[in-house]
């Protein structure tokens, strides 16, 4: 009896297992929230498929994709070149990028006696950061807040200690505005800073200006909206100052649509757009062009596209701005290019 | 005197009417061959555990140890864009935060050791004691928090006041952010107190009672029994407690990277920003990309591990010659 009862329970899990397809992600920390919704509204769309996702860093999920352990990968920054040449020749395949919802990172600051919001110009930041700008009181900060009395105050700049996409995207748009941050510091997820403390996190950076006085930060749009923090508007590239939120960040994508490069590889940093907010960035999912289990990999090419068009709802609600229209579109004809 | 503690009283073994020698079977049913397998395995796995993390650390740095060589150690670029890497912010930063917080943690936690073993009432011991170990059990980013929402306040009000009058001496000077090597220096501290007092008043407990009685006999009072017979004593017990803390100072990541400013830059006042080893490779790992960045945060580890090989090495040459000492006198 108890042999055939155990009999019976290991045909029922192992039919039960058949069923289920796992498919497995890594990558960006940035993008969890949101693939880890995405994860449980599909289950109710298709409760065969189960979709892990270990937010691990874009870094890490790059290097996993590329040593083919997980089945998609997940970056705020784009794979370089030689990472692509890399997937090739280890894995056979190409890897394509497709854009999943849209993030910025915005200046927070803590000046003593200065409640209103305050105006930035690229040229501010880019001092700020480069250590050329060292008072409070520079008429680059001041010129564009004249009526905020800013104090002869020392600038405590704060960048974040931990490598991350914000860090990239932030860098990224310092390097398009200014030459010299270019030529002397350069992009990437942590980057050999002129001047500054680090915080670990948002949270980490968000404390620090928090906490000394004539401070300035850079912080993610998500956080800063989730704990009410008080960040500054940005110069764009049309010369309005603007105000970061889902909607000026989907326009800088929208802005950038038309010199969309055909494998989505783009950085929408001072993009153009009178209303669209500058210092923004993509976050791609990796999907390799080839996979080997069939299953596995009609049931990502169904994710990718349920998480394309119907999924972009759950963007908004999380604080993620969501895809411009034009992209998902550009995105569904570039999915013919899975060969599954 | 620690000589007589050495001597081991023979047990005479009972042979239990077995004139003959027993087989490697007989022995093992007996279970003396099976604690002799497991404790050896038990034994040679640390060594084989060790030996593949050095040999890990050694062939995955390869890039880096190539590329930069010696100059590693020296340079004091950080700049993963252009993939120059230099070593020296982060170690000097983990050596100052731990010798300093050993500095700190030391007097007091030999101090409460001492009050809780020799002077405190039996009960009162116990019960400090119990609260201790407890400490000792505390996750290491809590104590970051601590450091974050109770003591940078703290510094920010004190160290104004302090640099006003001894701001002119290098190692206080500058200006304080109040994330510091100091303020690191002082989390750390809080962390091993709990580990130096609760073994140190551990082996000062153990201490024989004769060793008390023979020094009260020579009209000796409480506190010279205490110090010259019990202390010295429990010596080379102590001074475990206090490399157990160092190696716990040298590899501590959470609460250090939250309060020491995350700068990678040398600096001699204590009051400026700096960096870690262990700090940096946490923060810096999980979005490394390139293989010669991912391999230069690995030599940093294959370095961390050098610093405390030195560390170790120094303290058993340290403890060889207080012994040479010992026979001298």
């Amino acid at each position: 009896m108890i042999r055939r009862l155990l009999a019976l329970a290991l045909i029922t899990t192992a039919s039960a297992f058949a069923q289920q397809i796992s498919l497995t992600g890594a990558g960006s920390t940035f993008a969890y929230p949101l693939y880890s919704s995405w994860s449980s509204h599909y289950h109710a769309v298709d409760p065969k498929v189960e979709v892990n996702y270990q937010s691990i860093g874009s870094g890490g999920g790059i290097r996993q994709l590329i040593e083919g352990t997980v089945e998609f990968g997940a970056t705020d920054g784009p794979m370089t070149n030689e990472q692509l040449a890399e997937a090739q020749q280890k894995r056979g395949t190409a890897i394509l990028h497709f854009p999943t919802a849209l993030g910025a990172a915005m200046p927070s600051y803590n000046v003593l006696g200065v409640t209103a919001t305050l105006k930035f110009t690229p040229a501010a930041l880019a001092g700020i950061y480069l250590g050329k700008i060292t008072k409070w009181n520079d008429p680059e900060i001041q010129g564009p807040n004249p009526g905020v009395r800013l104090p002869n105050a020392n600038i405590v700049v704060i960048h974040r200690s931990d490598g991350s996409g914000t860090t990239y995207t932030w860098a990224d748009y310092l390097s398009k505005v200014s030459p010299e941050w270019k030529s002397k510091v350069g992009v990437g997820t942590s980057v050999n800073w002129p001047v500054g403390l680090g915080g670990k996190g948002n949270e980490g950076v968000a404390g620090l200006i928090r906490r000394i006085p004539n401070s300035i930060g850079y912080i993610e749009l998500i956080y800063a909206v989730q704990n009410h923090i008080l960040y500054g508007d940005v110069k764009n590239s049309s010369g309005n100052f603007i105000k970061a939120d889902l909607n000026s960040v989907t326009a800088a994508a929208a802005g950038a649509t038309k010199t969309m490069p055909a494998d989505f590889r783009v950085s929408i940093t001072d993009a153009p757009g009178a209303d669209a907010y500058p210092i923004s960035t993509y976050t791609w999912l990796l999907i390799p062009e080839k996979l080997n289990d069939m299953t596995k990999a009609k049931a990502l090419k169904a994710f990718l596209r349920w998480g394309l068009t119907t999924g972009q709802q759950y963007c908004g609600p999380l604080t993620y701005a969501p895809l411009p229209a034009a992209v998902v579109q550009k995105e569904l004809l570039q999915m013919n290019k899975l060969q599954y | 005197m620690a000589k007589a503690a050495l001597v081991i009283p023979e047990i005479p073994f009972q042979s239990r009417g077995l004139d003959r020698k027993q087989t490697w079977w007989e022995r093992l049913r007996k279970g003396d061959e099976v604690v002799h397998l497991i404790t050896l395995a038990g034994g040679w796995s640390i060594l084989v555990i060790t030996a593949l993390l050095v040999q890990h650390l050694w062939v995955y740095s390869r890039l880096s140890r190539h590329a930069f060589g010696w100059h590693f150690l020296v340079d004091s670029t950080w700049d993963p864009v252009n993939g120059v890497f230099g070593a020296w912010p982060f170690v000097y930063g983990t050596v100052v935060t731990s010798l300093l917080a050993l500095a700190i943690s030391i007097p007091i936690g030999l101090g409460s050791a001492i009050f809780l073993a020799e002077l405190a009432p039996r009960k009162l011991s116990n019960a400090l004691t119990f609260l201790i170990e407890l400490l000792a059990a505390v996750p290491s980013v809590i104590y970051g928090l601590i450091g974050i929402f109770l003591l940078i306040p703290v510094l920010f009000t004190v160290v104004p006041y302090f640099q006003k009058y001894f701001g002119w001496i290098p190692v206080f000077n500058g200006t304080f952010y109040g994330v510091s090597y100091f303020s690191a220096s002082i989390v750390l501290s809080i962390m091993v107190v709990p580990f130096i007092i609760s073994i140190s008043r551990e082996v000062l407990i153990a201490v024989p009672v004769s060793q008390r009685e023979a020094m009260m006999a020579l009209g000796a009072t409480k506190w010279d029994v205490t110090w010259r017979a019990v202390v010295p004593y429990a010596r080379q017990g102590i001074m475990g407690s206090i490399f157990l803390s160092l190696a716990r100072a040298l590899g501590e990541t959470m609460a250090v990277t939250m309060v020491i400013g995350n700068v990678a830059q040398v600096s001699t006042s204590l009051m400026a920003p700096g960096y870690t080893i262990a700090a940096v490779i946490a923060n810096e790992f999980t979005e490394a990309t390139g293989d010669l960045y991912l391999h230069a945060l690995i030599e940093l580890g294959l370095v961390l591990f050098a610093v405390t090989m030195i560390f170790n090495a120094l303290a058993r040459l340290l403890m060889l010659t207080m012994k040479g000492h010992e026979v001298v006198g």
